[in-house]
């Protein structure tokens, strides 16, 4: 096949230029972690009795399990509710209604982060603590990222409806299939895998969610016993004190930094596992 | 991809070389403390503006860097947001503005004074309902600062306590962060700079300001310098030091700059 020269020499060097970022990125992470590895030892981070890394003691374990629990919960909150919304307007939503819809979920998409984090820190946050003080916790958390993520989620759900081939609803409709049983035995099986994916993308997206998660979830070091707890998120870590650290606190928050690069990593991979096995249980 | 390589490789020689054009502009580089990085990176822009040719480094890392990078002469100026210690004496400070702290309460709160051990006992946990120190029946949300920042060191410092003794409920970032946390929550307790929340009281936020040891808090008690928790904010530079380093930090405390030191709720230190 003949292809243009140019146009394909710049979609390698493009490709190989987001390799070598990725790598870079890495290998940077690595570096700058090592000190601490160095100096403490990799026990330091989960045998310290907390994180007061001023005082010398850096447990990183308490943020991992924060950082879990609220992308876990928000897209387990987010997912099922967004495929649901997703049938609903594409199959059930009267047409006019449908696109309004649409460009609604569009709109919902592109707003900051903070905004989300910000009506969470004035309205949420209160309500919760009207019967659950402090207010700030897991479960802010839960519904401020589930709010911010389901809008992408329906938007791919939907897209992935969108595929399903012309001639299987066709058919469908031929043989006078009911609404429900088209979505349930026709559509919603074939765009499985694609769901799938689509969740696990805005997974890494909940994980790596910084301000609003910052605001709402009052940020305490503690394996959270209820979602009700307050907890701080690796994300959040990095934030509060990046730009305050010196010495070796610079690099333990490095290091917070390399084991979210890690849960990313792990979780995409996994997404792809899922989306594997799936799509070879269907064929 | 061998056709392309000379385009990328005049595009990286030009990229690199227009850094090169200005080697004659002098230089002067700060480093220290990030409470009074964003203020002095203000003054350092309406210097350069006046100085044409003049080119000013503002890096932050904490007011103990600022301290060292002056020492081995890393730094011309650093900048710390505290006194000097005994041990750092080899060093001339140079106050530019102060900043204090308060304890901010919300509204509808009934308490309206704490003394000294009350604040302490609540901090540590140990009076957990604000019915103990004379307000409603309802469990106390403590806010605390996250680790590193300058304005939870000198809380601590003033109470007397460690971070670790601090039993705290939710933990902030910056002061905005804790006005609007104690603005929505009737039960928090928390503290940040007076100025911040001076400023968010007059413009109809629901919070209180708690006086300290029976002095109100307010910015016109810091000037007068009788509000128990405050600090300098400091130029240092070693003794032998350049005409430029002197230069700037006499623009610093001129009053050419009290604009900008307003803005970001400090006292200047030329006030009084």
């Amino acid at each position: 096949m003949r292809t243009n020269p140019i146009f394909s020499n710049a979609l390698l060097f493009g490709a190989w230029f987001s390799v070598g970022l990725l790598i870079l990125i890495a290998v940077f992470m690595v570096l700058r972690s090592w000190p601490f590895f160095d100096r403490e030892g990799l026990g330091a981070l989960w045998l310290d009795s907390n994180w007061f890394p001023t005082e010398g003691s850096f447990n990183l374990l308490p943020m991992v399990a924060g950082s879990l629990m609220v992308t876990l919960g928000a897209v387990l909150l987010a997912g099922p509710t967004g495929v649901i919304l997703a049938i609903f307007g594409r199959y059930y939503a009267p047409a006019r209604l449908a696109s309004v819809y649409r460009a609604l979920m569009e709109l919902l998409s592109g707003i900051p982060s903070v905004v989300y984090g910000f009506w969470g820190l004035l309205v949420l946050v209160p309500w919760i603590s009207s019967f659950a003080p402090p207010g700030a916790s897991i479960s802010a958390g839960i519904i401020v990222l589930a709010i911010m993520v389901l809008p992408l989620v329906v938007l791919t759900v939907d897209t992935s409806f969108e595929q399903t081939p012309k001639k299987w609803l066709v058919a469908a409709d031929a043989l006078a299939l009911q609404r429900w049983s088209k979505v349930w035995r026709i559509v919603l099986p074939a765009s499985l895998p694609s769901i799938l994916s689509g969740i696990t993308l805005q997974t890494g997206r909940a994980l790596g969610e910084t301000m609003a998660v910052l605001m709402v979830c009052g940020n305490i070091v503690q394996v959270p016993g209820s979602i009700f707890d307050p907890a701080r998120t690796l994300t959040a870590n990095i934030a509060l004190e990046m730009s305050y650290a010196s010495g070796l606190h610079v690099n333990a928050l490095f290091v917070s930094g390399l084991l979210l690069f890690i849960l990313t990593v792990v979780i995409v991979k996994f997404g792809g596992l899922i989306q594997e096995g799936t799509r070879r249980q269907g064929a | 991809m061998n056709r392309l390589l000379p385009f990328f490789t005049l595009l990286i020689s030009i990229i690199s070389l227009t850094g090169c054009g200005q080697s004659t502009s002098e230089k002067l580089v700060l480093t220290g403390s990030s409470t009074v990085a964003p203020l002095v990176s203000e003054i350092a822009l309406r210097y350069e503006s006046q100085h044409p040719g003049i080119r000013i480094d503002v890096q932050t890392g904490g007011s103990s860097r600022g301290v060292n990078d002056t020492r081995s002469g890393l730094a011309d100026i650093g900048m710390v947001s505290r006194s000097l210690k005994t041990s750092e004496e080899d060093l001339s400070a140079n106050i530019i503005a102060w900043d204090g702290i308060t304890l901010i309460l919300h509204q509808d709160n009934p308490v309206t004074a704490l003394t000294r051990q009350q604040v302490i006992d609540i901090f540590t946990g140990k009076v957990q309902n604000w019915r103990e120190v004379g307000g409603k029946n309802e469990a106390i949300v403590v806010v605390n600062k996250a680790e590193g920042r300058s304005t939870l060191e000198l809380f601590l410092k003033h109470f007397g306590l460690k971070n670790s003794d601090v039993d705290a409920d939710i933990i902030i970032g910056d002061n905005q962060q804790g006005l609007k946390t104690v603005a929505g929550n009737p039960l928090a307790i928390g503290y940040v700079s007076i100025g911040a929340a001076a400023y968010e009281f007059e413009h109809g936020a629901p919070i209180n300001l708690l006086a300290i040891n029976g002095v109100e808090a307010t910015l016109a008690n810091v000037e007068k310098g009788v509000f128990p928790i405050a600090r300098p904010l400091n130029l240092i530079i070693k003794d032998s030091d350049s005409k430029l380093a002197t230069d700037f930090i006499a623009f610093a405390q001129s009053s050419k700059v009290n604009d900008l030191i307003l803005n970001q709720y400090f006292i200047p230190a030329n006030a009084n």
